[in-house]
């Protein structure tokens, strides 16, 4: 099998459908001519493929590529555009959350979106918290919008597909930690569907429920608590909307603890919403109080050691699950 | 043009502390876990801070982007500080909590530095309508870059300023980037001062590495500013001699534009003029490289000594 950082990924993913689909073009800051010149980015090589007519560089007004992408969804075509940094997407927010995501019910179902908006998100390069800010609970919050935040490169490759063919606006979040570490990707051709959950790690003895840069940090805690005989169930959520509530609220049935693990800050983070969930409907299951593990209630700080603290890791996860074991 | 003796010293000075600041970063930024994030420097727009702050007051506020090393500089700030910033130490002007990309100095009036292209503007305006609603002596120049002139807030911050008659002053250095994109490609039209004229104040075309000039043309926006009459739209035709950050191998730059540029430098071009009119002699210019690289020296030092943050420091500052 051939393997990719998540960055390849989406460029296979972006190329694949291009070629399969002349109304799939894509938009935004650098997609075209960038600043990288790295085939571990996501856009690396498209315009000498596909020409400047489909891979479009715009100048930095987030606005008017998110509003590009909700027009020209309406006419039929299939725009993917990019914003660059998770915190930017502020700027695309009104074309996303008062259009993309509305403007169909607006319409009374006549209208349609099918756009894709991909942000890199993630903190761990120093940057800063005007670089690094998870706000994909933002867009979960808002009905309309399809919520995606791959894991693995395989995941992304094969989500991205189906976020292209969805005819509603999809939120596609990419964490660039995860586009430099190749992994495992099939050769043929796939599609992995949005709202369905995957277990990546099967055990007896607790869930984790987590998404995107966190499931590695689940996985290496998982190993070595097996170590020790506790086995961790790692539920990948993939879709955060649609939520795929059965496959989080079998998994608790079965091992009866619960944590919720995600980079994003705590409060109002979407790991609450899965804490509502089972406390709504899998109540009974449950052995011990379940558990957030979550990045504090600050903004991503840029020095190295306070970045560190910020990001929940391995050690935060083991401690969770020790005290509810 | 009669520009103070001093002054001219002035802006010479704050140029070469600024190059040599850039120069030290250059070499830095490359050793392996040394500074963390990206790299981002001024290296050849140096006249636009100089000459900018020059025409400036203490009192006077700048609102400063991602490309601010030789804004805050010129406008007095400690290069210790800074520096450390840059390196994310405890002792760096934000203690860690910035790095490079929103270094924030209230001490030298730079109290709200922005990393998000365009956000530079609005917070100007909101900030030189506190100057004109306490009726405070003073002036808001805004920073930021021609990219930055194509985010709304940019249409929306200066026809607030000019209905409100704010005291603003917008310098849009321009670079001829943004990014990997040249001015003509992510704009049509020519001059970035002619978007003026849209909301109804002075646009201004300013040799951007001509330092006495952009004094001159600052100080003139100020006076008009302190005058009632409003604000104005400075653009400096500057050059980004350097990649967007030291990571971008600056493929899509033509070698001869850059060397071209470089001629232009303006650090010669000024330290040539002050001998010649023999405001200052050679010695006195080697004297002013010599200190420079001194105080760069020092600040480098102080940085690498310094300790990092305590981790739980992070908890810290996020609420007053
Ligand atoms: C809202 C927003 N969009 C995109 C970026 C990424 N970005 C950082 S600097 C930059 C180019 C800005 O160009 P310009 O305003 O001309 O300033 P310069 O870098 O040339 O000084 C971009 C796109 C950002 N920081 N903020």
């Amino acid at each position: 099998m051939q393997k990719l950082g998540m960055g390849q990924a989406v460029n296979q993913a972006l190329k694949e459908e291009m070629q399969r689909d002349p109304n799939v073009f894509i938009a935004g800051e650098g997609v075209g001519v960038s600043i990288h010149v790295n085939p571990m980015f996501p856009t690396h090589g498209l315009l000498e493929e596909f020409g400047p007519g489909r891979v479009k560089d715009t100048p930095v007004s987030e606005a008017a590529i998110a509003g590009l992408a909700v027009g020209a969804a309406e006419a039929g075509l299939k725009p993917v555009v990019e914003i660059m940094f998770n915190p930017f997407f502020t700027l695309a927010s009104d074309m996303i959350v008062n259009h993309a995501a509305k403007l169909r019910y607006l319409s009374g179902g006549k209208s349609s979106f099918p756009l894709v908006v991909r942000i890199k998100s993630g903190a761990g390069f120093g940057a800063g918290c005007q670089h690094s800010h998870n706000l994909e609970a933002w867009t979960a919050h808002c009905p309309g919008l399809k919520v995606v935040m791959p894991a693995t490169a395989a995941d992304a490759k094969g989500l991205l597909k189906s976020a292209i063919r969805d005819d509603n606006p999809v939120i596609f979040i990419e964490h660039m930690g995860l586009y430099f570490a190749p992994m495992p990707v099939p050769e043929q051709e796939y599609l992995t569907p949005l709202g369905q959950a995957d277990i990546k790690r099967q055990g007896r003895d607790l869930t984790v429920v987590t998404w995107s840069g966190m499931l590695g940090v689940a996985m290496g805690a998982a190993e070595k608590l097996s170590q020790e005989g506790i086995e961790m169930e790692i539920v990948d959520l993939r879709t955060l909307t649609p939520l795929d509530r059965e496959t989080i609220l079998t998994s608790v049935e079965k091992t009866g603890r619960l944590i919720v693990l995600h980079e994003a800050t705590r409060t109002g983070g979407f790991g609450g919403e899965i804490a509502a969930v089972v406390m709504e409907e899998g109540f009974r299951y449950l052995k011990a109080p379940l558990r957030r593990v979550t990045g504090p209630d600050i903004p991503v700080p840029a020095s190295p050691p306070l970045e560190k603290f910020y990001i929940p890791d391995q050690n935060d996860l083991i401690k969770a699950a020790r005290e509810i074991m | 043009m009669n520009i103070p003796r001093k002054k001219q010293q002035e802006m010479l000075w704050t140029m070469i502390l600024s190059r040599k600041f850039s120069d030290s970063l250059v070499e830095l930024c490359r050793i392996e876990g040394k500074i963390p994030g990206m790299m981002i420097l001024s290296t050849g727009q140096e006249a636009v801070g100089s000459g900018v702050c020059a025409a400036l007051k203490q009192d006077d506020v700048i609102i400063t982007n991602h490309r601010s090393h030789h804004h805050l500089l010129a406008k007095g700030a400690d290069p210790k500080g800074l520096m450390a910033e840059i390196f994310c130490k405890k002792t760096g002007c934000n203690k860690g909590k910035s790095g490079t990309l929103h270094l924030t100095v209230p001490e030298v009036n730079a109290p709200c530095t922005t990393t998000v292209v365009g956000a530079t503007l609005p917070i100007a305006v909101g900030r030189a309508f506190a100057q004109q609603y306490t009726q405070e002596q003073a002036v808001t120049v805004c920073f930021f870059g021609d990219g930055a002139a194509d985010e709304g807030s940019f249409h929306e911050a200066l026809n607030l300023a000019a209905l409100w008659q704010l005291p603003v002053i917008f310098v849009c250095e321009n670079n001829l980037y943004a990014g990997a994109q040249r001015y003509e490609e992510h704009t049509r039209v020519k001059d970035m001062a002619e978007r003026a004229r849209a909301y109804d104040m002075p646009g201004i075309i300013v040799d951007g590495n001509d330092a006495p000039a952009v004094y001159q043309a600052a100080l003139e926006a100020r006076q008009r500013a302190l005058d009632g009459q409003g604000p104005t739209l400075m653009e400096c035709k500057t050059y980004r001699c350097r990649g967007h950050g030291e990571q971008d191998p600056q493929h899509y730059q033509p070698r001869d534009e850059i060397r071209a540029w470089q001629e232009k430098c303006p650090i010669p071009r000024l330290s040539n003029m002050l001998i010649a009119s023999g405001i200052i002699n050679s010695a006195e210019l080697q004297e002013m490289e010599s200190m420079a690289e001194s105080i760069v020296q020092e600040a480098v030092r102080f940085a690498e000594e310094s300790p990092y943050p305590e981790p739980r420091e992070a908890l810290e500052d996020v609420y007053v």
